[in-house]
């Protein structure tokens, strides 16, 4: 998991390049149109900046808050097997953030400033985070098809410019793999198990499936900040191809295992696309606002357990360590 | 193999695997809580260890004749346990987390290293393999017990206070079994006497470098009873937890 950062689509295209350097900004574009990796040293416009610290931090805070549903199923995965599995799992999620915080930092922002920006809610997290996981079934149906619609994202990312982001995407992409497989084994299990098990997986897809529609963000209106960003390999797909091609990764999957997806108008036309009845784009601005079922549990519980280590860092933070920026 | 010192073996896995899976368990509930990223990674590292730990030993009780590891794992009751006490309490904050973390992986270390030349020879192959994974474990706690131990007042304190609050339950991890005689003379397990002595002599150095006071012996009360399926109302929750979706259909396959 667990990213799928998107762009604010209020910012105006006009201001993303005002006061920079001509010259610089022609080098820069042209480096990244001939495929090249903008490293962290190297002169970037301020937007280009300022749009990708706020993508990866958005991705590492998604991967902690992630970590808060799933990993309320660890301590009653059922069987060694599936605890160590799972336990394994949302290890290598928080691994992840740790990766995107380093990334991100190496564009000037610490972890601690974004850490404070993500409890403070001034930044956001994947919004899917904010619906419980209330049975086993939902943490399985996580783990597949969220952890889906997220490689779909960050393998499209990891093809962007900026190099310490598209490392790290690499490196994640090949673990979260391992978490596509071992969510579908899981959803398997229970959609082929006894009738409880069947019941407990549909319930769960019923109830994620708004949420999974709502993962790739709205339809992304086409304007000259959106081009802007994508020249500059930033935003390397749009929402609704991200989303089509999801569909039809999946849905011929979920139907083979005998599952319901509850949308009546869920089909392929004759063209090849998928018609879905449109999300309700109200619920997701209402969500991402702070509206949704567990906003104020999960910044509440990364409140708390920032509060309760506080002690932990200040004993770290001794007059010999100093801050370092990464690298890469 | 006698049929009593299949008894005494198996009372033995028992507690290993009982204590293994409960301190697993409780290091895996920082998940996402800990106090700085790289330390939730280490305790949900570590959990994984000692879960896949608590397995391996199970499966050396179902090759003496007892049920599957999962049916001995999530379908018993509390007080069907053997694990000490000192590893069912709660979590706490992060300073009795690491400092239960400490007494417990040191104990446990010794415990897996005098058992790599265990006379029954399938726990001695399985010792020989989970000592090098405890050897990363005690090099964790002493790492930052020390350097908690020494950081700053706040910091002294909370741990000092932690380990006081521990102290009694580990010593509660060497109850001895009512086998231990017997054990030690077919050259079993060297016996919970002197494990708790050389406990002793490696816990030392790493409090005295802390900061962090042993009581007077003549203070200490062992907290026992976990060995004989006595434990706090901790426990219980916990398994109940634990099982909560393997009983939810106990005809399935998870």
């Amino acid at each position: 998991m667990y990213g799928n950062a998107y762009i604010d689509p209020n910012d105006k295209a006009a201001a993303m390049i005002a006061n920079e350097d001509p010259q610089k900004l022609e080098a820069f574009e042209k480096r990244i149109a001939a495929g090249e990796k903008i490293e962290p040293k190297d002169w970037m416009p301020k937007e280009y900046r300022k749009q990708l610290i706020r993508m990866i931090e958005q991705h590492a805070h998604s991967e902690i808050i992630g970590a808060l549903p799933e990993g309320t199923w660890i301590t009653r995965a059922p069987g060694f097997r599936r605890k160590l599995a799972l336990m394994a799992k949302v290890q290598d999620e928080v691994g992840h953030a740790q990766l995107l915080y380093s990334a991100a930092e190496t564009l000037g922002k610490s972890r601690e400033a974004m850490i404070n920006d993500l409890i403070i809610g001034k930044s956001k997290y994947s919004n899917v985070f904010n619906y419980p996981a209330f049975t086993w079934a939902d943490a399985c149906i996580i783990a597949w098809l969220i952890d889906a619609g997220a490689i779909i994202n960050q393998v499209a990312n990891a093809k962007g410019s900026y190099g310490p982001y598209c490392r790290a995407l690499d490196r994640i992409c090949t673990e979260e793999s391992f978490h596509l497989k071992y969510g579908h084994d899981n959803v398997v299990t229970l959609a082929t198990g006894t009738q409880k098990q069947r019941e407990m997986v549909q319930g769960a897809l019923t109830r994620w499936w708004p949420p999974i529609m709502h993962f790739f963000g709205p339809s992304d209106k086409i304007s000259n900040h959106t081009e802007i960003l994508m020249r500059w390999k930033v935003k390397m797909a749009s929402n609704d191809d991200m989303r089509q091609q999801f569909l039809n990764m999946y849905v011929p999957k979920i139907w083979d295992l005998g599952l319901v997806i509850p949308d009546p108008n869920l089909k392929k036309n004759e063209e090849g696309v998928w018609e879905y009845t449109e999300p309700d784009w109200d619920e997701f601005k209402k969500v991402i606002n702070g509206g949704g079922p567990c906003n104020a549990e999960r910044l509440a519980v990364r409140r708390n357990a920032e509060e309760r280590g506080r002690w932990v860092r200040e004993a770290l933070n001794t007059t010999e360590s100093k801050y370092i920026v990464p690298l890469a | 193999m006698n049929q009593n010192s299949t008894e005494a073996i198996k009372e033995l896995l028992y507690k290993m695997a009982d204590d293994l899976l409960i301190i697993g368990h409780r290091n895996s509930e920082w998940t996402g809580l800990g106090p700085i990223l790289e330390e939730d990674i280490s305790f949900s590292s570590m959990a994984q260890d000692k879960i896949g730990q608590a397995q391996a030993i199970y499966q050396l009780l179902h090759d003496l004749g007892e049920q599957e590891p999962d049916t001995v794992a999530f379908t018993r009751n509390a007080n069907q346990f053997h694990n000490s006490q000192l590893v069912e309490l709660p979590n706490g904050e992060y300073d009795f987390s690491l400092v239960r973390h400490f007494l417990y992986d040191h104990a446990d270390q010794l415990r897996f290293e005098a058992l790599a030349n265990s006379s029954y020879e399938p726990l001695a192959k399985v010792a020989r393999k989970v000592k090098g994974e405890l050897k990363y474990h005690v090099f964790h706690a002493n790492t930052w017990l020390v350097k908690l131990g020494s950081a700053n007042e706040e910091s002294h304190s909370r741990m000092q206070t932690a380990f006081n609050d521990a102290w009694n339950y580990a010593l509660g991890m060497f109850e001895k079994s009512a086998f231990e005689d017997q054990l030690i003379a077919e050259g079993i397990f060297e016996g919970e006497d002197i494990l708790q002595e050389k406990w002793l002599a490696n816990i030392t150095p790493y409090l005295i470098k802390a900061g962090i006071e042993i009581p007077a012996s003549s203070n200490w009360k062992p907290v026992f009873g976990g060995r004989i399926g006595q434990h706090t109302a901790e426990l219980s929750p916990l398994v109940e937890e634990m099982s909560e979706v393997f009983r939810y259909d106990p005809t399935a396959e998870w």
